[in-house]
């Protein structure tokens, strides 16, 4: 019995937090935002936070992290240097627009994007909430409002920046934008952040989501992304975590696909504490093509948990995912993938794999992955496997005078290089590979970029 | 215990093949349950101390569960006080030869297709009988008691052979396990035992026919199966019940334990009556399987056909504790009209080097739902453990679901896990090539399910095999177009 005790304290101090603070978030946020705060409240207060007897949260006891104590970042704290002198995510050979958050606020002093092409929007989704309601009001939670999950709704209650984007119709954002997620703070907090992007019809863009953190500090970061992909539209978001591993953060995606769109969704996490990525694709219009890919690398006491569920309503999408994990010392890692293909939603086609190789007998992996099929003719099909590398294939590597370690090193970046072939800016691809080899290596601590944090 | 709270039930078959009812007497107890209910079957069961400490102990825990609700199915709710715990036939079942037995009793066999006589001279099946949960007749015993083999009623064991039945009952599915569990631990009425000494192999196949006759009854049997060092036992078992509007219960538990080097195959083929149609009436099938590998290289496997039951619950296990020891589970499930099944296994690897696979068919039609939902477990202790599983599911028609849940947990570096699952539809071009060779729709869906499923019936020993065939026929006819 302690244990539901605790677990109603917990709910409490969140409910209590957010009563407490109510007109401070209210304060300066649009409508829109505020409007929906309450009804959020009552369903986070319905289920609390997911314990592991949460059939959802089963691999991921988010009950842990949420209980301990953190400062809570209500309003925009000012920085006293000037970040964009003191942080460097470069990635060689590509030229991104840059725009930086931190701890899930917009920065103040971001350079102003000029060459943006017309009618493109990119900024803080407070200040477009504020001034261009239009743009927001259509889609502000109109799928992370439809979720059950106790930790988006939480999310809701308290969301008051982020990251915005819009690309009207027929506008191809040739420049990727790249959003820089620091966080940075002294002692442990708790940061809130909501972003929208909004694709129109047959446009075309690419984000790129870096998360660092600049403190050796706890962070958790509760983050809800909502994604509308319009008709014709193609979009790329690709995303590099890459924190402290006392850096937990809870990720919810929601994506909305409309006919004949095109989405690819790419998460390497490189380092980091608790990691919870919660993907939701919704193909709303048909002949919808979505590309999921995830890989992690994971070491000390990190935990990863991938949880995606791709409902496919309309028939003759096609969708697609490929996870890898790659799991060394006490580290822990989850996927959950589900497919759920409504009925009438024929000729679907829908595949999901999810490899994983373990290095020590101290790492653990759980992996769920689910159909629910309710239509006869489509073709679906997930396989999952867990298990080491190939003995037969360092042999032939080591017959042909490869030293042991670097034939195991051969043998895992080809393993996750099968993840970062998807990936469709080249610049960014050399780079992650660079990356992931790195982190292989146990070389990298950080991006090397960013070597002034 | 003759005259005393007796119901005779009188209801007239219908149609379905099993569907009849067979008007010898019956003795039952009032619906409804508490610990006076559970003092009174064990009393008229006349069974020692330890065996009423059992029931209690499962029924208080009982008391505390709540009904699983995590099951891909919609269960209506179930009063549990509006069912008959106990129903037997009324002739006491011991019988010296064949001919004292009831002659209605003879006359259900047959019609199941399990001729007592005959068996023992043709197929050299040993059948153990067990209607509303009573076991009325083991054939072939003197047979196997020459090897040191016991095969007999649940009752009977616990009379004669209590030492064994209080040392392994409750050692793979303990009374805490689960709600239906606890439910058939505390009330359980009868059920079969075997037990295959060291060093022996059974020379036939075992089996048991389970029937519920009795209307407004549940069935809750028990089978324990205990396998000797080095020892082996092919084990078959079937049921079938009659056609009626009501929902009947069935909370079954069978426990395997498997020491040094024994192997122990369990053959299941439940054709319980699926309800009508329009999903009226059908059997509750929620049942607890789970064998024990306790010995080192010891093999236990599951192979079962479901096609009957209007909501199946069951996942047949293996707990792999002896190093070397070895999981099978082999499944064909066919869902058709309102069926509903959510069904699969666990394998936990425990012990070193030990090995699983799993296959299951699901087979949809009708407005139908069939669920595969599967655990598999290494610990860390299990080094170099090894599972594969593949979980096929074929669609026939729009209307019908297949889902597919499978767990897969590891936790030690040299152990390798790989599941698939493919759900797809008969190809339109397999089904026009049968049709240009003048094979009808039909026939042609009934071939291609065969195929389909020929990797699972393989498994069967060779009369259920044949039976499993014709069931898969029967159970999918009228669902094409």
């Amino acid at each position: 019995m302690t244990l539901t005790a605790n677990k109603v304290a917990l709910s409490e101090k969140y409910t209590e937090l957010f009563h407490a603070n109510r007109s401070l978030l209210d304060e300066g946020s649009s409508d829109l935002l505020n409007r929906m705060r309450e009804i959020a409240i009552k369903r986070f207060e319905k289920v609390g936070i997911p314990g592991f007897k949460n059939e959802n949260y089963k691999y991921t006891n988010l009950e842990r992290v949420f209980g301990k104590s953190f400062r809570h970042l209500l309003e925009y704290q000012p920085v006293d240097v000037d970040l964009n002198e003191a942080f460097r995510c470069d990635v060689p050979q590509l030229d991104t627009d840059v725009v930086l958050l931190v701890n899930g606020w917009y920065y103040a002093k971001n350079q102003p994007l000029n060459n943006l092409p017309k009618g493109v929007v990119v900024g803080s989704l407070k200040q477009v909430a504020n001034e261009q309601p239009e743009l927001v009001k259509d889609y502000l939670n109109r799928q992370a409002g439809l979720s059950d999950d106790p930790i988006v709704a939480l999310n809701t209650a308290f969301a008051q920046d982020g990251f915005f984007m819009y690309v009207p119709d027929q506008v191809v954002v040739e420049k990727p934008i790249q959003v820089i997620n620091l966080m940075r703070a002294e002692e442990p907090v708790f940061a809130t952040q909501r972003n929208l992007i909004i694709a129109g019809k047959n446009s075309q863009a690419k984000v790129i989501f870096c998360d660092h953190t600049m403190n050796p500090v706890d962070f958790l970061t509760n983050s809800v992304t909502e994604v509308f992909v319009g008709q014709d539209a193609v979009l790329d978001i690709y995303t590099i975590q890459n924190q402290n591993n006392q850096a937990n953060s809870v990720n919810s995606s929601f994506f909305r696909q409309e006919a004949n769109s095109n989405l690819l969704s790419s998460v390497a996490t490189l380092h980091g504490g608790l990691i919870r990525n919660n993907l939701k694709v919704e193909m709303a219009g048909e002949h919808a093509e979505a590309n999921l890919y995830g890989m992690s690398f994971t070491d000390k006491n990190q935990h990863v948990d991938n949880f995606t569920n791709i409902e496919h309503a309309v028939p003759n999408c096609l969708s697609n995912q490929v996870y890898k994990n790659v799991l060394d010392e006490d580290s822990v890692g989850a996927f959950t993938g589900r497919i759920h293909v409504v009925r009438d939603a024929q000729k679907t086609n829908a595949f999901q794999r999810n490899n994983n190789v373990l290095l020590t007998d101290s790492a653990k992996m759980n992996t769920k992955p689910q159909l629910i099929i309710d239509a006869d003719d489509v073709k679906c099909s997930h396989g999952a496997t867990i298990g080491q590398i190939d003995e037969e294939a360092l042999f032939y590597l080591r017959a042909r005078c490869i030293g042991e370690a670097d034939a195991r090193m051969m043998l895992m970046n080809a393993f996750a290089h099968e993840v970062v072939q998807n990936i469709r800016v080249e610049p960014l691809r050399d780079r992650i590979d660079e990356l992931v080899e790195k982190r292989l290596r146990g070389e990298l601590a950080r991006c090397h970029a960013c070597d002034k944090n | 215990m003759e005259e005393q709270d007796k119901i005779l039930h009188e209801v007239t078959s219908q149609e379905y093949k099993f569907g009849f009812v067979s008007d010898f007497e019956s003795e039952s107890i009032p619906k409804g349950l508490n610990e006076d209910v559970i003092r009174v079957i064990s009393a008229k069961k006349n069974e020692p101390e330890f065996m009423l400490q059992f029931r209690l102990d499962a029924y208080r825990k009982w008391l505390e569960m709540p009904m699983p609700d995590w099951a891909y199915l919609k269960i209506p709710p179930i009063d549990f006080q509006d069912i008959i715990y106990y129903s037997a036939p009324k002739t006491k079942p011991q019988y010296e030869s064949l001919d004292e037995v009831d002659p209605d009793l003879i006359e259900t066999f047959n019609k199941l297709g399990i001729p007592l006589e005959e068996q023992k001279v043709l197929a050299g099946v040993a059948v153990d009988a067990v209607i509303d949960s009573v076991s009325v007749k083991t054939t072939f015993k003197e047979t196997l008691a020459e090897k040191g083999i016991i095969f007999c009623s649940f009752s009977e064991a616990v009379q004669e052979h209590p030492d064994l039945i209080k040392k392994y009952l409750g050692m793979a599915v303990p009374t805490s396990d689960n709600f239906f569990a606890a439910l058939n631990s505390a009330v359980f009425s009868d059920g079969s035992f075997c037990y295959i000494p060291k060093g022996v192999r059974c020379p036939m196949e075992l089996s048991t026919y389970f029937r519920i006759n009795a209307a407004g009854t549940g069935q809750f049997e028990r089978t324990l199966i205990v396998a000797e060092d080095e020892s082996y036992v092919s084990y078959l078992e079937g049921c079938t019940a009659p056609m009626r509007d009501e929902n009947q219960l069935h909370a079954a538990v069978v426990e395997i334990i498997a020491l040094d080097r024994a192997e122990v195959k369990y053959s299941t083929v439940q054709n319980w009556y699926p309800g009508n149609k329009e999903g009226k009436g059908g059997v509750y099938n929620f049942v607890t399987k789970r064998g024990i590998c306790r010995g080192v290289s010891s093999k236990i496997s599951w192979t079962q056909v479901e096609t009957g039951s209007a909501i199946t619950w069951k996942y047949p296990s293996c707990i792999l504790m002896g190093d070397n020891s070895v999981g099978e589970f082999n499944s064909v499930a066919v869902t058709n009209n309102h069926q509903q099944a959510d069904t699969g296994t666990k394998m936990v690897h425990i012990g070193k080097n030990t090995k699983s696979t799993i296959i299951s068919k699901g087979i949809s039609a009708g407005v139908s739902n069939n669920a595969y939902r599967g655990l598999v477990k290494v610990l860390p202790g299990a080094v170099n453990s090894r599972n594969f599983s593949q979980c096929d599911s074929l669609l026939l028609g729009s209307t019908c679901g297949a889902h597919t849940f499978p767990y897969i947990e590891v936790g030690n570096k040299s152990s390798v896990v790989e599941h698939e699952a493919t759900t797809s539809k008969i190809g339109e071009d397999q089904i026009f090539y049968c049709n240009q060779r003048g094979i009808s729709t039909e026939d042609a869906i009934g071939m291609i399910v065969n195929g389909y499923a020929k990797e699972v019936l393989n498994k069967l020993p060779m009369e259920f095999a044949v039976e499993a065939q014709k069931l898969l026929a029967i159970s999918l006819e009228g669902s094409v177009g």
